[in-house]
């Protein structure tokens, strides 16, 4: 196709080269050739793993799975930015047309110490499965539920619900986060199921022990930087980490 | 009590401390204001305010308290903070953070810094070179001490620079006292952060304007 | 063997309810007593983990994500169908099982589908409960849209993102089990081997992927809940870790493997734009709703600027051949129209592989704003991956491979004929015969997951003592050492191919001959190259580190390695299925004007294969399909 760019472009990459969670890591530089502009950015680590595997290097370890932006597996500060700063865009999205031929990319993994390094860039987030864990559900059984349009719900509160159950649990609101905060992944399940009838009755109970469970999951507190939705690929909005201190100050005024 | 562990709880005391004193800088630079009336203003404000008795060393003691609080949480929470996020990247960037968001806890520290001074300077008189004196009707003259010391560029310098750390605080930390107690929405957020910085603003002009008139001899022939 | 699903008889209203009630149950301070394993955390399986959690089982659950929450179920994008008639346009639990039936070109059976339509309704009550947030009207009702070719409106959603929140809704679920400590969670694991102890599923081996660890885990029973194969294909919608790998060990130890044949290609997926290409993006097939399908009718067009190509010279070929169907026939056949056409030599973009989806005429009726709010998210998505603008130009669509209809072999009960080895969602074959209609992936899964299972596991355990099983026991170490023996054998060969290069060589045979359309000419083809791929692995592959660390390379060669075996039974069932039905099209069976043609007379069954030995013949046996309530008809959708 004539509008489809086909120079390709040389790029530097430097990139987070660790063995284990506690072998000492740093930052190997590697050249990717022949980048074509319609590549994704894994697609263009892929290419550079077959030429690493070809010679013999271990290629660079990192998590994806889905690549069409949903699992939240892709994980990599690109440029000091998670997931490389393009707006509401996972890793897996961005596309090589954002660089310029000469470009050096900086590559890392998700830093908090809530997030240890697995291998290279792949890092454990089970923390935020924890955070779950604590809470982040509605004690429903299986089976002998209501009709589902037995209890009205209205389109604002459907949709303020739905704009906060979008969050794809990456982690990218932690890796930005100056303090290494689950705030925001954490408010939004609070607040998406807070706003729901189906959620309200344990809403107190739920917000304290997610909240406590972040805090001994060894994450920071948030400071309201905001960092958070700046980073988040699927643009959470810092008003559910209000609503989260606001289902708090309830639990506790209760 | 819980409130003094969680995640939250410890945010919401700082915010509502920070607040209340924020509120008390913003009726401390009223009174300072009466500086502008001349002598009469501000030595007739400073006695009365002396007149409440014991009630003045409630109200120190409730402000010693809020700070106290403010400072004791600020310090915990800002270790676990850095705690939480040991290894830095080799690049980051940025993007919402502000230069005032990421020094809260050193303008904190200089403010705090500049709060002893302060008191030693003008509550307990304990610096060198404060005029002390008693004016026309027997007060206590705040005015000539306040005068006098704001002709010194060097001590001009020390509440400029105290107060510019105060906006920055303030810059941040009043916007994010909304957050904190839960009264921000996505529609508000833009307003309140721009109220926040309004105030901070209108704080650091209200301060500065007396050492900075003093110093240019605008307010004194 | 003629196999029998074991299906309830009497008529088909009252199948489930009957069933339910003959089975045995299991007493409630007996369920503790009993484990189960279930490998993959979906939305069969997670649903299926909480639910038996809930119920008391003793539950260990595997994936080889970092969280439950990953599953491929996250992708879904349209929608779930359920017969709740919320409408009031004539839709009903017999209108979803007979257009389910109809839609997989009458291969399911009936039984099966009826039970999917019958419980479709506790799905939409149960994920409203968890807290999903569906989409609601103004009066705060749950909305409905028609969705895949249905002419009732039976889809739910929740904007474009309905796998995910019903995927968070399973793992809330799951999250609350394992909080409660039913259900003892393994993430970055993934199931190599299956344990069979005299004729009977009793355990898995796993390899834990981050330490490269290898250990069994023993339970009275094994779900396996581990999705579809068609990544077979190497390109496909799919996530790069799906695979047949669960499937295929199972099958190796002796579990049918039914309709491999049977894989569904997505019509309206972003077409490919080089050879890097990992992967392929779908966009919800929702699209047409409002999309129009089309292709320049002359040859010298297809390099034009699409903008620039006269009405007149647009051939709307889906409008033009299912005049009332039009942009919304199924998939498979929207699918094979798009390649008839691109093999016309009409295709349009990167190597004449695409079709143009147009959004003009909608904008013109019903403002920019309007298709913004339907589908903004989704025109969102491909102007990042193709950098065009689709309400400005036609955006580019090619079909891509989704789902695999063809999966292990399971009775009504769920269990393979390995006693004691169920089979769940995708990755069984049951409900939806050769072809899968839109928004039935997700309804099936949950289906099985919350609904099916906790039933039927019951009145498999009822009837077995329960921790009737050892580490000690001599299969478990052989089955360790074989996985041990495996791994080790690739880090040996130290050849000179990558993993990556044999899988695309693997994908470029199985897309062009065992694809959209097969001939007995290509089949064979594949069947003589398939071999060769797999010796040239097997001989040639090279993997750098080792066995005992976090090795991604070392993961997909395992992937791989099972996809070169299975790609031969699925290549084998293509070729002896002599007819076409839904996803599977021969090209020697079709009628005057390239419609699909059936034969019902030799190919009315369930073909279920039996391993015999990589390379050797497998062993066809044959579940004959009884259509008591639906009569086979052509499917017509013109």
């Amino acid at each position: 196709m004539s509008d489809h760019n086909s120079n390709t472009m040389n790029l530097t990459l430097q990139v987070w080269r660790q063995k284990g969670p506690n072998a000492p890591g740093k930052l190997e530089t590697y050249e990717a050739k022949h980048v074509s502009p319609d590549m994704s950015f894994l697609e263009m680590l892929d290419e550079v793993n077959e030429t690493l595997i070809k010679k013999g290097v271990d290629p660079i370890a990192f998590d994806h799975d889905c690549r069409e932006g949903i699992c939240g597996m892709c994980s990599q500060v690109v440029n000091g930015v998670p997931h490389g700063g393009q707006d509401r865009t996972t890793v897996c999205q961005l596309h090589m047309r954002s660089f310029k031929d000469g470009d050096t990319i900086f590559i890392e993994p998700w830093r908090a110490r809530a997030f240890p390094v697995i291998k290279d860039l792949a890092v454990d987030r089970s923390a935020l499965d924890t955070i779950i864990q604590a809470g982040g559900y509605v004690s429903c059984h299986t089976g002998g539920v209501a009709d589902g349009n037995a209890i009205l719900i209205p389109k604002p509160e459907a949709d303020y619900a739905m704009d906060a159950a979008e969050c794809i649990g990456c982690g990218a609101c932690v890796a930005g986060c100056p303090n290494g905060s689950a705030m925001l992944f954490t408010s939004a399940k609070v607040a998406q199921l807070a706003v729901l009838p189906q959620g309200k009755a344990e809403a107190a109970t739920r917000v304290n022990a997610m909240t406590e469970a972040l805090k001994e999951c060894g994450f920071g507190n948030c400071t309201n930087h905001y960092e958070c939705q700046a980073s988040c690929p699927k643009g959470i909005n810092v008003k559910f980490i209000a609503k989260l201190n606001r289902e708090y100050l309830k639990a506790i005024a209760n | 009590m819980q409130i003094l562990k969680s995640a939250v709880g410890r945010k919401v005391l700082m915010a509502i401390t920070g607040q209340s004193m924020v509120l008390f800088a913003v009726v401390h630079m009223l009174g300072n204001s009466s500086i502008f009336v001349g002598p009469d203003g501000i030595n007739a404000y400073a006695k009365h305010l002396h007149d409440l008795g014991a009630l003045v060393w409630l109200f120190r003691a409730g402000l010693f308290a809020l700070a106290a609080i403010h400072i004791f949480y600020a310090i915990q929470l800002t270790l676990e903070n850095s705690a939480a996020n040991p290894a830095g990247y080799a690049v980051k960037k940025q993007i919402k953070a502000t230069f005032a968001s990421s020094t809260m806890i050193w303008t904190g520290v200089v403010i705090m810094a500049f709060i002893v001074y302060h008191l030693l300077h003008f509550t307990a008189r304990l610096t060198p070179g404060v005029v002390q004196g008693v004016d026309a009707l027997g007060r206590f003259d705040v005015f000539t001490m306040v005068v006098s010391a704001f002709k010194n560029f060097g001590t001009s310098a020390i509440y400029v620079i105290a107060m510019a750390a105060l906006f920055l605080h303030l810059s941040h930390g009043i916007q994010s006292f909304f957050q904190t107690m839960g009264w921000n929405t996505d529609k508000t957020q833009c307003t309140i952060s721009a109220i926040g910085k309004a105030v901070a603003f209108i704080l650091l002009a209200g301060y500065v304007v007396i050492p900075l008139s003093i110093l240019a001899s605008a307010l004194i022939k | 063997m003629i196999l029998d699903g074991k299906c309830p008889s009497g008529p088909i209203e009252k199948t489930w309810d009957k069933h339910r009630f003959d089975l045995k149950l299991v007493n409630p301070a007996n369920k503790r007593k009993y484990k189960v394993i279930m490998v993959g955390t979906g939305l069969a399986g997670g649903a299926a983990a909480a639910s038996l959690g809930e119920l008391g089982y003793n539950v260990e659950a595997f994936c080889y994500q970092d969280s439950p929450r990953r599953a491929h179920s996250i992708a879904a994008q349209g929608g779930i169908n359920a017969a709740k008639a919320y409408p009031n346009d004539g839709d009903s639990i017999y209108r979803l099982f007979y257009d389910t039936i109809k839609g997989g070109d009458f291969r399911a059976r009936e039984a099966d589908v009826w039970r999917l339509a019958q419980v479709s309704n506790n799905i939409i009550d149960q994920c409203v409960a968890q807290g999903v947030p569906f989409a609601r009207d103004y009066a705060g009702y749950l909305d409905n849209r028609s969705f895949g070719g249905a002419q009732v409106s039976r889809t739910f959603f929740a904007r474009g993102q309905t796998g995910q929140q019903l995927l968070l809704g399973a793992y809330s679920a799951l999250s609350r089990q394992i909080k409660a400590g039913s259900v003892k969670m393994y993430n970055r694991t993934e199931m190599l081997d299956l344990i069979v102890i005299d004729g009977v599923a009793k355990g898995i081996t796993i390899r834990d992927m981050v330490t490269g660890e290898i250990r069994a885990h023993m339970g009275d029973a094994v779900c396996l809940a581990t999705g579809g194969y068609v990544n077979v294909f190497y390109l496909s919608t799919n996530a790069m870790g799906c695979s047949v790998t669960a499937n295929w060990k199972a099958h190796k130890k002796g579990a049918f493997f039914a309709n491999p044949c049977y894989t569904q290609i997505h019509p309206t997926c972003i077409p490919q734009t080089g050879d890097h290409q990992s992967k392929l993006t779908l966009m919800s097939e929702s699209l047409r709703n409002d999309g129009r399908c089309w292709v320049p009718k002359k040859k010298e067009d297809c390099g034009k600027h699409p903008n620039d190509v006269p009405e007149d010279d647009r051939d709307y070929y889906l409008e033009r051949k299912y005049p009332s169907f039009g942009n919304l026939a199924p998939r498979d056949i929207a699918s094979r129209a798009a390649k008839a056409q691109c093999d016309d030599g009409r295709g349009v973009g990167p190597g004449g592989r695409g079709v143009y989806l147009d959004f003009a005429t909608a904008i013109k009726r019903v403002s920019e704003g309007t298709i913004k709010e339907r589908y903004g998210n989704l025109f969102e998505m491909y102007e990042k991956i193709t950098d065009e603008n689709g309400y400005k130009r036609p955006m580019r669509m090619y079909p891509a491979p989704h789902y695999a209809m063809g999966g292990l072999w399971v009775d009504y009960n769920l269990m393979s004929n390995v006693p004691g080895l169920f089979v769940l969602g995708e990755a069984n074959f049951s409900v939806h015969g050769a072809n899968r209609l839109g928004a039935s992936a997700l309804m099936q899964g949950l289906a099985d997951g919350y609904f099916v299972i906790p039933y039927t596991i019951g009145g498999y355990l009822a009837g077995i003592k329960p921790g009737d099983y050892s580490l000690d026991n001599p299969e478990v170490k052989k089955s360790i050492d074989e996985v041990h023996a495996n791994i080790k054998k690739m880090f040996s060969l130290k050849g000179k191919k990558t993993v990556s290069e044999i899988y695309r060589a693997l994908g470029k045979v199985m897309w062009e001959n065992v694809g959209m359309a097969r001939s007995a000419a290509s089949l064979k083809t594949a069947l003589a190259e398939i071999p060769k791929l797999r010796d040239e692995f097997w001989n040639n592959v090279n993997i750098t580190g080792d066995g005992g660390e976090f090795n991604q390379q070392l993961e997909n060669a395992g992937r791989v390695a099972d996809f070169l075996e299975f790609a031969e039974l699925l290549s084998k069932d293509a070729l002896v299925r002599e007819e076409s039905c839904g996803g599977h099209f021969r090209v020697e069976h079709q009628m005057p004007d390239g419609e699909a043609k059936r034969n019902d007379a030799d190919f009315c069954h369930v073909a279920a294969w039996e391993f015999k030995g990589v390379g050797k013949e497998p062993e066809l046996h044959k579940e004959p399909l009884k259509f008591d309530n639906v009569h086979l008809a052509v499917r017509s959708y013109k």
